[in-house]
């Protein structure tokens, strides 16, 4: 049947870019893009070519079960009520915790909602966490550590295109969100694109100034910056003394960190670091914007930090047309971290710790407070305790691709092997779902209903375009049906969209995401609601920390930071250092995309690229296979010979499965707040592979 | 575990690093208590900045490491404006210039060094002070003085065209005055420079308004007048400034009898022949080499907490591969290694790009690939790959044009001056994928104007950045068509 136009979002990354969708079963769905905000009518390869999965031929349509072995489908009612059975087992004999659910980025506001109150509720486990500890909680934590609140952009993405100074601090958006250079224009024009990666990367590639660190020393970096700012008179001395707290603590440390010893750490000449504070001071409109390339580190929350002390000296947070901003990565990075699938974390952003978020959120469930579970441990230490002494021995994985995706990942795959009860709810057969006992086909984007939070915080409704396969559930089903079957009262698990958000709104109401005045109503008209929106009238906080910070005092904070440099360093056996990333035709794991075609043509395995030199003298020509190998790991991926990378610096990207994973090489060290772990380097060596074989 | 008494004479840049360090790895000082005795009557600052503080780009409280709290937060007892006067290494114990006696389990000489004077007539006086009107360039006072009496258009002369007699020139003569540089040797910061490196880097501060005096010794001083030369001439100066190289701090060590040559010499764990005492930074002297500079000193600083503090009883130090930067605004200078090897020096290969009117000048030495030596006036991007290569010893990149430029020569993809000359395959839209053959495709099957090619194709539907590209393809076709 034909459809009428459906205005909706895009099913990848942070940005949502507008889409207009058209046809459905039986004419193909046709993707239009939508003059929104975030995308001003543009759409990357990613966006035109999303419909080919609704069809596609590795869609899977029925509930799998594995029976010696192997997995066969099954019925809903079969595969649920197995599910209920073996949780039950294992929660009488092993206890609660025995149970752990881990969530992902991309699951809608909803769905992160209803699986942390699953969680904490129908299960009673505390081990829930989600794939966004690998991408974008250092931001998070840095984030409330200066400002007292966390949203990526705390301003309109639209803001940006009146700035004519943007510093990029490890972010490559020509190739993760290329819509979003869009609002980057005039910073280009002005010659005031500032890119930080060790890499010349396709947005590296745009910039004016382009300073290529050695992966690991932002920090010194940043300092650097900090201070040529500061010995040329540059910084805004009132905005530190009215808007700030913290700074000569912070200085002490800056002043040892002038242009030239910093030259010596990071490899950036002074000179660059000079004109990267004179670009940035000078400028009418400024802003600092951070991503990946600051957060995967050991080091990750200091290395924010570090970015935000810049931005904090030249004045720029807080007001209107400057700032400083995380660009989160994945669909609903933003959303998925306020809902409560973090460890640590209930809905509206609170604090699992907090007794009176404890309260109001037992209250909104209808449960007594004492029975909610403690805070959790994070996404890498809860896989990695699998299989040891009072580890997890059921696991339930939702929107994510562990087996791709974790660090350390022949570590994943062996913890992975030694579940009880692996489930998962999938579009396809991931690699994660291949290693499944059961799996549930479920449906995606463009045929269930959802909301969203972008990277400006802005919340919004993706609509239903077209039916789903009748076979498919939606994840809200599926967590419904395991709750149901487990005991627990049908209305306190709903699986409609718009009930669970009814009651998302009251959990958060009051909280720092507080969504209470948000409606579908509200987002169906169309009102563009930045959170908090803390009543049915309010209009939203499209620019957050105007007026004050919300921190205790109203001020924000310098965090002093210094520069440690990656865990792991080159030594004689791993000589080089390699760091991961994206590239623009895949999306994560490449669960996804790797099964468009339009798309994996174009590139359809794991490459390395190396610069000539280094190539040369490991005996590597353009197009050989090298192997890559870790103290963890090695992979075979083919050479590209890129002279823009830093000799000493190796990149390969990690969208592939199996023996082309670039995880099976990363370093699992920990970043002690944000437990997040430091994919953006580990050391390595490099040679042909045909020698080593 | 017994704490030990840390006693650390010298509360500057290598002291207050080595206490700093020492906190870090025993922040509640269980393992150490630490008492530190400086001589100044400020808390530490940091000395690398001294010639920003002179130029007037940074006040005194920038450039302090250390805050009022700063002892008492870390649980220190710090004593300043107090000096060690004699040290008794039988009995342990340090006696100071306000009359008090200091017991210590471990000892560690920080006390960097002192300006070293000529012998100049009438430099000094009777009492082994300076003159009136000369001033010492070492400590952050002396900035205020210099600043105080350097005023525009106030000939000041200064004594040495070393690094930081070259520093104190160029800041003062940014600050307005009439400076001239006294300098005996052949050129100018001969340590660091060739003769060649040193004469563009003359030219570059004669531009800067700077006078050079080379090969010339002064004579004599007369307050008020000036320097007379040995040649017999004069340079006129209100105020003369004494930069001619600096002597590590030793006294105290001598007269306790431990071994001292040019400084205090200490082995890889930075120990003197008195296992109780150590040295670090300019005061000490390892495998022969004074520090002189702040970076040994703080390696050597992190080493010696390592061991003191017992996070690291394997620590120890070996050496730092020294680069010389010059701090001076608008020059550009970076010096490290064996920077005078002669070009034709059998296994030596020697690179270098003399350019005395742009005021360039580069010198790189590689010996097997790696780089031993380099000068590098006017090229700042370059020096930091190749304080890099010089650090890590790893193998230099073959393109040595590029190396010197600090980038590497466009290669590959020249900009095509038209569509035409854009080969089938290149890629226009990144982010949709579209090569030009694509677009070329498109058109042939009626897609005849930009944005119809880019309906057809999804060109420029991305981040828009190759709109003006695609269109450029839609017009040359429409002129070729």
């Amino acid at each position: 049947m034909p459809r009428s136009i459906t205005a909706t979002h895009c099913p990848y990354c942070a940005l949502q870019c507008g889409m207009n969708l058209t046809g459905g079963t039986p004419e193909p769905v046709e993707v239009r893009p939508r003059d929104f905000p975030v995308n001003a009518g543009g759409l990357c390869q990613k966006g035109w070519t999303s419909p080919a999965l609704l069809d596609s031929p590795s869609r899977l349509t029925a509930p799998l079960i594995r029976e010696a072995g192997t997995l066969r489908e099954a019925s809903w009612d079969e595969a649920l009520d197995l599910v209920a059975t073996r949780l039950r087992a294992l929660r009488a004999e092993h206890g609660a915790d025995s149970v752990a659910v881990f969530g992902g980025g991309g699951l809608t506001n909803e769905k992160s909602y209803l699986l942390g109150k699953f969680a904490r509720v129908a299960l009673g486990t505390s081990r829930i966490d989600y794939n966004g500890r690998f991408c974008m909680s250092s931001a998070a934590a840095a984030a409330t550590k200066a400002f007292g609140l966390d949203r990526g952009l705390p301003f309109p993405v639209t803001d940006l295109a009146g700035a004519d100074a943007v510093l990029l601090a490890g972010a490559n958006p020509a190739e993760t969100m290329p819509p979003f250079l869009r609002h980057l224009r005039k910073a280009r024009a002005s010659g005031g694109l500032i890119v930080v990666d060790p890499r010349r990367t396709a947005t590296a590639q745009q910039a004016s100034l382009h300073l290529a660190p050695a992966p690991g020393t932002d920090v010194a970096l940043a300092l650097g910056i900090l201070h040529a700012a500061v010995a040329e008179g540059r910084t805004d001395e009132s905005y530190v003394a009215e808007r700030t707290a913290g700074f000569d603590g912070l200085w002490r440390i800056a002043a040892r960190y002038w242009p030239e010893h910093v030259e010596r750490i990071t490899g950036v000449a002074a000179a660059e670091q000079r004109e990267a504070a004179t670009l940035m001071a000078a400028a009418e409109n400024a802003y600092v914007l951070t991503a990946r390339g600051a957060e995967q580190h050991a080091t990750g929350v200091d290395t924010v930090n570090a970015w935000i002390n810049l931005a904090l000296a030249l004045g720029l947070p807080g007001k209107i047309g400057s700032g400083w901003g995380c660009l989160t990565g994945q669909g609903n990075g933003q959303g998925g971290r306020e809902h409560g699938q973090k460890a640590d974390q209930l809905p509206g952003y609170r604090s699992i710790t907090d007794p009176a978020a404890r309260e109001h959120v037992a209250k909104v469930w209808g449960v007594a407070e004492h029975t909610l579970p403690r805070q959790g441990s994070s996404a890498y230490e809860l896989l990695d305790a699998i299989g040891t002494e009072g580890g997890p021995r059921a696991l339930l994985v939702f929107g994510s691709n562990i087996a791709v995706s974790a660090p350390h990942s022949s570590n994943i795959a062996d913890r992975l092997s030694t579940l009880d009860f692996l489930v998962t709810a999938d579009i396809v057969l991931s690699e994660t779902s291949a290693l499944a006992d059961v799996v549930f086909p479920v449906t995606q984007w463009a045929e269930e209903e959802g909301t969203l939070t972008n990277l400006e915080g802005r919340v919004l409704l993706r609509r239903k375009a077209i039916d789903p396969p009748a076979t498919v559930r939606t994840d809200l089903a599926v967590i419904a049906g395991i709750a149901r079957r487990l005991g627990q009262p049908p209305d306190r698990f709903p699986a409609e969209a718009e009930t669970v958000f009814t009651e998302l709104r009251a959990a958060s109401k009051g909280g720092a995401a507080d969504y209470s005045g948000i409606s579908y109503d509200r987002l169906l008209r169309g009102e563009a609601l930045h959170w908090p929106v803390p009543s049915a009238a309010h209009p939203g906080t499209p620019r957050l920390f105007l007026d004050t910070f919300a921190t205790a005092d109203g001020r924000a904070r310098f965090v002093p930071v210094e520069h440690t440099g990656p865990s792991e360093r080159a030594d004689a056996e791993f000589p080089l250092l390699a760091t991961t990333g994206r590239v623009l035709n895949h999306y994560q794991s490449g669960a996804q995309t790797r099964n468009i075609a339009a798309l994996n043509t174009v590139e359809p395995e794991v490459y390395v690229e190396v610069h000539p030199d280094t190539a040369d003298r490991a005996g590597l020509r353009h197009g050989d296979l090298a192997r890559v190998r870790s103290r963890r790991g090695e992979l075979i991926a083919r050479v590209r010979w890129v002279s823009g990378i830093r000799a000493d610096v190796v990149f390969l990207p990690f969208h592939y499965a199996g023996a082309q994973r670039a995880n099976l090489l990363t370093n699992p060290a920990l970043d002690p707040k944000s437990r997040m772990p430091e994919f953006k380097v580990c050391a390595v060596a490099i040679a042909p592979a045909k020698d080593t074989a | 575990m017994n704490r030990q008494h840390v006693v650390i004479v010298g509360y500057g840049m290598a002291g207050a690093r080595l206490a700093d360090e020492m906190r870090t790895r025993d922040p509640g000082g269980e393992a150490t208590r630490i008492t530190m005795i400086g001589a100044e009557p400020h808390h530490a600052y940091n000395r690398v900045l001294l010639s920003s503080v002179l130029a007037g780009n940074l006040r005194h409280s920038t450039v302090l490491l250390h805050d009022e709290r700063w002892a008492e937060d870390k649980g220190i007892d710090l004593r300043i404006g107090v000096g060690a006067t004699a040290l008794d290494p039988v009995a342990s114990t340090v006696t100071l210039t306000d009359g008090g006696v200091v017991g210590y389990d471990i000892l560690v000489l920080a006390m960097g060094s002192r300006p070293w004077l000529p012998p100049v007539e009438g430099l000094t006086t009777e009492g082994g002070g300076l003159a009136d009107g000369a001033l010492t360039f070492r400590m952050i006072d002396d900035c205020a003085e210099i600043r105080r009496r350097a005023r525009p258009g106030s000939p000041v002369a200064v004594l040495g065209g070393g690094v930081l007699g070259v520093e104190a020139a160029k800041a003062l003569a940014a600050g307005g005055a009439a400076v001239t540089v006294v300098h005996p040797g052949e050129h100018i910061m001969e340590r660091q420079l060739d003769t060649r490196a040193a004469r563009v880097l003359t030219r570059v501060l004669t531009g800067h308004d700077i006078d050079f005096r080379i090969a010339a010794s002064a004579a004599r001083y007369v307050p008020g007048a000036g320097l007379k030369l040995d040649d017999g001439s004069h340079v006129v100066a209100e105020t003369v400034v004494v930069s001619a190289g600096v002597r590590a701090e030793t006294s105290l060590a001598d007269s306790a009898g431990l071994l001292v040559r040019r400084g205090i010499v200490v082995d890889d764990a930075l120990r003197t022949n008195d296992r109780r005492i150590h040295a670090i930074g300019d005061c000490a002297e390892h495998r022969s080499t004074g520090a002189g500079l702040v970076q040994p000193a703080w390696e050597q600083a992190r080493v010696l907490a390592d061991l003191l503090t017992g996070a690291d009883d394997a620590a120890r130090y070996r050496g730092s591969r020294v680069v010389t930067r010059l701090k001076a605004r608008g020059v550009d200078l970076t010096a490290l290694g064996e920077p005078h090897t002669d070009p034709d020096e059998p296994g030596a290969e020697v690179l270098s790009f003399d350019d005395p009117v742009g005021c360039r000048y580069a010198k790189l030495v590689l010996r097997e690939d790696r780089l031993t030596g380099a000068i590098l006036l006017g090229f700042p991007d370059a020096a930091a790959t190749i304080a890099q290569l010089h650090d890590r010893g790893t193998p230099a990149p073959r393109d040595r044009l590029g190396l010197l430029l600090g980038r590497s020569l466009p290669s590959g993809s020249p900009t095509a001056a038209s569509p035409a000359d854009l080969p089938a395959n290149a890629l226009v839209c990144r982010c949709n994928s579209v090569s030009k053959s694509a677009l070329v495709d498109a058109w042939r099957t009626g897609a005849t104007d930009g944005p119809a090619l880019r309906a057809a194709t999804r060109a420029a539907t991305g981040c828009g950045s190759c709109g003006d590209t695609v269109q450029g393809i839609a017009d040359w076709l429409a002129d070729t068509a």
